[in-house]
């Protein structure tokens, strides 16, 4: 084998991108999670009117729907690695992973609408 | 260069998946109780992500809307699934600050490694338990 194929040539994903991203979104949602709380200390009013000020302005919905977003795809590869893991019929694993993906886009889409009504 | 091949042993060691019948018997280290309930928590969220998004839709629709989430938080199952989704994001945010650690190599070691272990039920359980008293509406 020539030295600089290092990888087994099965045209298949090493998993290194998951894994990293993974950690990636695990910090953006570790900072948003703090970013809320910090905004619910000062915000002080603990009602519709104060809660719903938080996410009113348009940089806290894009950063809150960016935050969405790192939770459905976090979400994807951990629940991928669940299937991976226990389900090991081919057509049942298929059919789950399709359908954690359909699920999760259609989450997101919701979590637009639900951000731009404010 | 070709080696001779050694004569094949008689019986190989196989090398087994644990089956679900021996989980009873099976002692997890802390770390791995740790991770197993981190998998677990995750998956449970995963599985309440509809229910956190219809709460945060009530919470922003409207003020009537705000008033019908607190009024359905109220309820006693509502209560118990919250207390659930409480301890899942508790224990998975801990956790995972703990395996973020481990990923840059801190305390990879097997004493630090349970200590940390130790450390995420010591933070975990009792802000779980903080998290009842607002769930239960003792707090807030």
């Amino acid at each position: 084998m020539s030295a600089r194929l290092r990888r087994a040539p099965v045209g298949a994903h090493y998993g290194l991108r998951e894994w990293l991203a993974q950690r990636v979104t695990a910090l953006v949602l570790l900072a948003f999670l703090l970013l809320v709380a910090g905004a619910l200390a000062l915000g002080g009013r603990h009602d519709y009117q104060g809660w719903a000020a938080i996410f009113a302005p348009q940089p806290m919905k894009l950063l809150t729907e960016l935050a969405f977003a790192a939770l459905c795809y976090h979400a994807w590869i951990g629940v991928r690695d669940v299937w991976m893991d226990y389900i090991h019929h081919t057509g049942l694993r298929l059919a789950l992973l399709t359908a954690t993906i359909l699920w999760l886009l259609y989450c997101l889409a919701w979590s637009v609408q639900i951000l731009w009504s404010v | 260069m070709t080696q001779t091949p050694s004569p094949r042993p008689a019986a190989r060691p196989q090398i087994r998946n644990i089956g679900i019948a021996d989980l009873t018997q099976y002692r997890l280290p802390v770390p791995g109780v740790v991770s197993i309930l981190h998998r677990a928590s995750g998956l449970l969220i995963f599985l309440l992500l509809p229910l956190l998004l219809w709460l945060f839709d009530l919470s922003l629709s409207s003020d009537r809307s705000f008033d019908r989430l607190v009024a359905f938080c109220e309820g006693t199952p509502a209560r118990l699934v919250l207390l659930a989704l409480s301890w899942a994001l508790i224990h998975h945010v801990i956790a995972g600050i703990r395996f973020l650690l481990l990923d840059l190599h801190l305390g990879v070691d097997k004493v630090a490694a349970r200590r940390s272990a130790w450390i995420v039920f010591a933070l975990s359980l009792p802000l779980t338990a903080i998290a009842a008293l607002f769930v239960f509406g003792v707090l807030g």
